[in-house]
């Protein structure tokens, strides 16, 4: 079981939170302008490496807040772990996280602000 | 009910050759469904030059971690086609392949524990009728008839409202079904290599020519990717993304007991699937765990779920030890269907996304995904199962019909 600790609460075990996915997903900037591509990639495509990997959890039988994680999907060791307003901790290996043709575009043209939520 | 003898262990039925510098057709993964797909493409398309590559053993990796179930009781139409031919091609086979890997029609009951699960079950029944698919829908009395160990009692938490039962459904010996694939493909002139694994592509361009291997260079006319749950890996490696997540799931045995359970029993709402090995061994699954991981190892609260519902389904049990738990890693789509089809890189053919159901679909996978191979168009079975669905929208939401939770 995994040992989280939630940014507010303290670590917890697993059963207290629940799995939101990839992080930093952000809406589309200018949805109107996305093609049937572009949007198969938003809603269905997520990266899915062997290794660290940003993902979003919420502590869901306590404070009920999300946050993110970064975690490595092989050895389940939690590497980070940071709220939604803080940029994600610059470690090994995640670096970059190369996204294929069409993502990199939405990345870029989805959140004017320059945020990492 | 009396305990059937295993069949002998087998003799070596297979070569171990050397890889050669080409073929027509490379397979990557060895598991059921890359040795279904080597064995049709030999036997229906005559495309006997063709390697099936594997990283680690022949049928090592999900093909001897799942709880060996077959059922055709999908909803849809593009599922009820897809599963129902893998059904009556597993009727067939162990007189085909001259091995007898003890495919048991004894039936699967899918239980309803609440007012929806029974409007649920009732549909599906129906829908498998239109799509000549055994189904009946049970009342609580009758499925205590099938399942006379089933705790069918009104007071318990989870009362047992019902169920949809298929009687051609079944379990088979799964180590046996590969070893009988693979001795068929064998004989035919396939290369089966084990311990070789794919480390990457060779291209021409946006063309596939050849994979990078462990063992060295493999030249290949196409190439075929059953990886299960390392499929988004070699997707990477070779230039593309898949719409998939790779997932934990775990399953356990009990100890050895007479033969008591006569059909599979699964529950979705209180989530656990049981049947009986033909050894004796209780063989028990749960869902995914709900992160994304590559470990083959599972959380031990999922173990914890599953053993509470299958101890109120199963109040016999209650004293039964767990000899062993492991874990697969399952690939799993947005919609709970398979991919099946081209990619967007030429000659590059992929059989994925099985999520958690893999095992029952091996014949049919492997029989559309050689006619793919084989032809570069898909067979009319598959066609519906492309890649393009996620842009098209022509989802097959099949998360009901799955059974296991992901």
């Amino acid at each position: 079981m995994l040992l989280l600790n939630c940014p507010w609460c303290g670590p917890r075990d697993e059963t207290e939170y629940h799995y939101g996915g990839q992080a930093h997903i952000p809406f589309p900037g200018t949805p109107g302008d996305l093609t049937d591509e572009q949007w198969a990639e938003y809603v269905f495509y997520r990266d899915n490496p062997k290794g660290p990997f940003a993902e979003r959890w919420v502590h869901s039988t306590g404070c009920r807040r999300w946050f993110n994680v970064v975690r490595n999907t092989v050895s389940y060791e939690v590497l980070a772990v940071y709220r939604l307003d803080e940029p994600r901790p610059d470690l090994p290996g995640l670096a970059g996280l190369p996204g294929l043709p069409g993502r990199s575009d939405l990345r870029q043209s989805a959140d004017p602000a320059g945020g990492n939520r | 009910m009396t305990a059937t003898p295993l069949p002998e262990h087998p003799d070596w039925l297979w070569r171990t050759p050397d890889p050669r510098s080409s073929y027509d057709v490379v397979i990557v993964g060895a598991g059921g469904h890359g040795l279904a797909t080597a064995y049709y493409l030999a036997r229906n398309h005559g495309i006997t030059n063709v390697a099936v590559l594997e990283k680690g053993w022949l049928a090592g990796g999900n093909m001897a971690r799942n709880t060996t179930i077959i059922r055709s009781n999908y909803l849809w139409d593009e599922s009820a086609a897809l599963y129902e031919h893998a059904l009556k091609l597993w009727e067939r086979l162990p007189e085909e392949l001259d091995y007898d890997f003890l495919f048991s029609q004894r039936g699967v009951l899918n239980l309803a524990h609440t007012l929806q699960d029974v409007r649920e079950g009732v549909r599906r029944v129906n829908a498998n009728r239109l799509n000549g698919v055994d189904a009946e829908w049970l009342e609580t009395d009758e499925v205590a008839k099938v399942c006379p160990i089933l705790n069918v009692s009104p007071t318990t938490r989870h009362p047992v409202l019902g169920g949809t039962y298929q009687p051609r459904a079944g379990i088979a010996k799964h180590d046996h079904v590969a070893w009988a694939l693979a001795r068929r493909a064998d004989e035919m002139g396939v290369d089966l290599i084990q311990g070789c694994e794919v480390t990457g592509f060779v291209k021409d361009g946006d063309r596939v020519v050849g994979v990078e291997t462990s063992r060295g260079r493999i030249l290949a006319g196409r190439v075929g990717l059953a990886g299960a749950g390392h499929s988004g890996v070699l997707a990477e490696r070779a230039g593309f993304r898949l719409p998939v997540q790779s997932h934990p799931l775990q399953a356990l045995v009990s100890e050895l007991h007479e033969p008591v359970h006569p059909t599979v029993v699964m529950s979705n709402h209180v989530h656990v699937y049981v049947s009986q090995a033909h050894k004796g061994e209780l063989v028990m699954g749960a869902g995914v765990d709900a992160y994304n991981g590559y470990g083959q190892r599972g959380s031990f609260h999922v173990i914890e779920h599953q053993m509470a519902a299958a101890v109120e389904l199963f109040p016999v049990f209650a004293r039964a030890h767990v000899l062993r738990t492991w874990g697969g890693i399952v690939d799993v789509t947005p919609d709970a269907s398979p991919i099946i089809g081209t990619t967007p890189v030429e000659n590059l053919y992929v059989n994925c996304g099985w999520g958690t159901g893999g095992f029952k679909a091996t014949p049919a996978a492997g029989w559309t995904f050689a006619h793919t191979i084989a032809t570069g168009e898909p067979h009319p079975l598959n066609k519906p199962f492309a890649l393009e669905r996620f842009t098209t929208g022509a989802l097959i939401d099949e998360h009901g019909a799955a059974a296991v939770a992901h």
